[in-house]
């Protein structure tokens, strides 16, 4: 018999395959060159321009005058406390999401998915929202406010503070934990516990040996999740930490609004973007570990 | 058997799981290292039985004691047995030395000493030069010698093994029985093993307890399993087998349906309801009326001939029923073909009588 195909018309068939692929793509291709490559062209190439003394910025003579201000006194406290942040937030989050995470995916199935579906409620409405609610609870005579004092915790107003900074961070991160956690927990084999304690490792060891380990690949994601956002957050410290205390997101914001610093504020956030692209590097190399 | 040598024991252990009995008031002693086999068909409780040994569930009733220990509430962790799981449960992160060592290590064995244990079971299971890879770089006959050697390593008084062999291919698994039966053998440990296959039990087993829905319905060597069943299902389990139906007539003479009265001893009472059953290979095919005298006759035709290779088997209709009868072909001399007058005839003793 002969053969029907030649290795020409394979070769056509698969570039034909690779034009519709293309095509469909096509949408999606345009509106992130719209809206997300040029606008990262712009920051990039602000972040490389000079302001005048007017506060323009000018973009014909380039330099990097932004970059050497980073190591600046101040702009590096701001970094540096936004670290701190972003950190602690993350390290919360995972302390109150594990235990969350391990009983949900220890329920029976339907139980579970309510679980799951309360989780997600809060994404039903606005995050700005929220957060102007927690405003509420935490000032002077909000729920919150009057609980801590009613428990003698003292003067228990901490709105304004880093501390209410921190919950807004936890509290608007903390699914974003619990999600990629339940994940892996949720697909550790149960039989390799029992193992575990065939083989006389007591409850704790099993999990430390075995869940913990297996669960890795969630701790990751998730942390790199909140560690993320939170790193840039620019709502919650405006909203629950009045801006007292400087943070990248609003420092970003100060320096094209008030301080009208275009070049400085664009190299911070191509600081911003660096770190989170490397948390998002090593999220994927973690990930292909592990898969 | 005495006290010092029971190294389980079970009595009137029933597990439910809501309203599935899956356990049902079960009796069972296994001795010091003996090789006892779980068999039934799949659901019949036996991973549950297992289980409970293992302390991975508790009975809802009954007691459980091994080496005359009741273990009560005891955790797995606290108890002198270790399983082979079905799924072998290998631990994915760890390489196979250090699987193989967890035991060990959880009972804080001090580190040289885990290290000559750890080699000395990788050479048992043949596993040399592959103690660096992970769970997943190994082929399903690898793994399984992994989770044998991770279980053995700990000189468990019992092991347990959950059908370790079912994810094989026929002839790993074939080999397989022989290297664990000689195993056993050279350890010296007590095996409680789980199988629904039959011919794996009879192979490998000192005594096999049939299970079924719950219940233990026969415990025994594995000739007396398959020469002396006592219940219908025990019979039709292990092997093929024919069921002549019949009534109790006395203590030693039951009547079959033809109203042919058969002397075999039974202890049921009189007009009980049972059946004679004969193996295949324990009827013998003779020209009509050419059946020796002392033996039971039946008369009948031949439905059909198989030649199987190494030997026949017939379906002979007597008046009432079909027998399957299979002859060893070098005996098959005068071959017997469908529409041929015959005589079958069994000798009493090699039957047994079954209920159920
Ligand atoms: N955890 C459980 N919950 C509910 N039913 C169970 C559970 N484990 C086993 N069963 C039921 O108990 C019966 C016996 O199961 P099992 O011991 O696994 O049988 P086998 O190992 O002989 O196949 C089955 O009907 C099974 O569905
Ligand atoms: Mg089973």
């Amino acid at each position: 018999m002969a053969a029907v195909t030649t290795p020409g018309l394979e070769r056509q068939a698969e570039r034909a395959e690779s034009r519709r692929g293309f095509l469909l793509g096509l949408p999606s291709i345009i509106y992130l060159l719209v809206f997300f490559v040029i606008p990262l062209g712009v920051v990039i190439a602000y972040s490389f321009a000079t302001r005048t003394r007017t506060g323009r910025t000018e973009l014909n003579s380039w330099n990097l005058e932004a970059y050497r201000r980073l190591s600046e006194e101040v702009v590096r406290a701001v970094a540096f406390r936004s670290l701190w942040f972003a950190i602690l937030t993350t390290v919360i989050c995972l302390a109150l999401a594990y235990p969350l995470a391990y009983f949900i995916s220890t329920r029976r199935p339907t139980t579970r998915n309510l679980m799951l579906v309360g989780i997600m409620i809060p994404f039903w409405s606005n995050f700005l929202i929220r957060t102007y609610a927690w405003r509420l609870l935490l000032d002077s005579d909000g729920l919150f406010t009057q609980m801590a004092s009613g428990m003698g915790l003292g003067d228990g107003r901490i709105l304004f503070t880093s501390k209410a900074v921190i919950l807004g961070l936890v509290y608007g991160y903390l699914p974003f934990m619990v999600l990629p956690l339940y994940a892996s927990i949720e697909r550790i084999d149960w039989s390799l516990v029992e193992g575990a304690r065939d083989l006389y490792a007591s409850g704790w060891e099993s999990f430390r040996r075995v869940v913990w380990p297996l669960s890795r690949p969630g701790v990751i994601a998730g942390s790199i999740l909140v560690f993320v956002p939170s790193f840039g957050a620019f709502v919650t410290p405006a909203i629950l930490g009045g801006n007292k205390k400087g943070l990248m997101g609003s420092y970003i914001v100060d320096q094209f609004m008030d301080s009208r610093n275009g070049p400085l504020g664009a190299s911070l956030s191509v600081v911003v973007l660096a770190v989170m692209l490397i948390g998002t590097l090593v999220y994927f190399r973690q990930g292909g570990r592990n898969l | 058997m005495s006290e010092t040598t029971i190294a389980v024991e079970l009595q009137g252990v029933t597990k439910r799981f809501g309203d599935v009995v899956a356990v049902d008031d079960i009796d069972l002693t296994v001795a010091d290292g003996e090789f006892f086999s779980l068999l039934g068909p799949s659901g019949c409780g036996k991973t549950t039985t297992l289980r409970m040994i293992a302390g991975l569930e508790l009975p809802s009733q009954g007691s459980l004691s091994i080496h005359g220990e009741e273990m009560g509430l005891r955790p797995p962790n606290k108890r002198p047995v270790n399983t082979v799981f079905q799924s072998y449960a290998l631990f994915p992160h760890m390489d196979v030395r250090t699987n193989i060592g967890f035991g060990l290590e959880m009972r804080k064995v001090d580190k040289d000493e885990r290290s000559d244990l750890i080699d000395w079971a990788v050479s048992l299971v043949e596993m040399d030069g592959m103690e660096q890879r992970k769970p997943n770089q190994l082929s399903g006959g690898q793994q399984q010698r992994v989770a044998l050697a991770r279980a053995l390593v700990n000189r468990p008084e019992v092991l347990l093994l959950d059908e370790p062999l079912g994810a094989l291919d026929l002839k790993l698994r074939q080999q397989m029985q022989t290297e664990l039966k000689n195993l056993q053998r050279e350890v010296g440990i007590t095996f409680i093993y789980v199988t629904h296959d039959q011919e794996e039990a009879v192979t490998m087993s000192d005594r096999i307890g049939v299970m079924h829905e719950g219940r233990l319905l026969q415990i025994d060597t594995p000739e007396a399993i398959y020469e002396r069943p006592i219940t219908r299902f025990v019979a039709d389990f292990i092997g093929r087998t024919n069921f002549l139906e019949a009534t109790v007539a006395s203590g030693d003479e039951v009547v079959l349906t033809n109203g042919d009265r058969l002397r075999v001893p039974t202890s049921h009472p009189e007009g009980t309801a049972i059946a004679v059953t004969v193996r295949p290979e324990r009827l013998t095919v003779h020209g009509r009326g050419q059946a020796p005298e002392g033996s039971h006759r039946l008369d009948g035709v031949v439905d059909s001939a198989v030649y199987l290779g190494n030997a026949v088997t017939y379906s002979v209709s007597v008046d009432w029923m079909h027998l399957e009868i299979r002859c060893p072909a070098s005996l098959a001399g005068d071959r017997r073909s469908p529409g041929d007058d015959v005589t079958v005839s069994f000798d009493p003793d090699h039957t047994s009588v079954v209920i159920g």
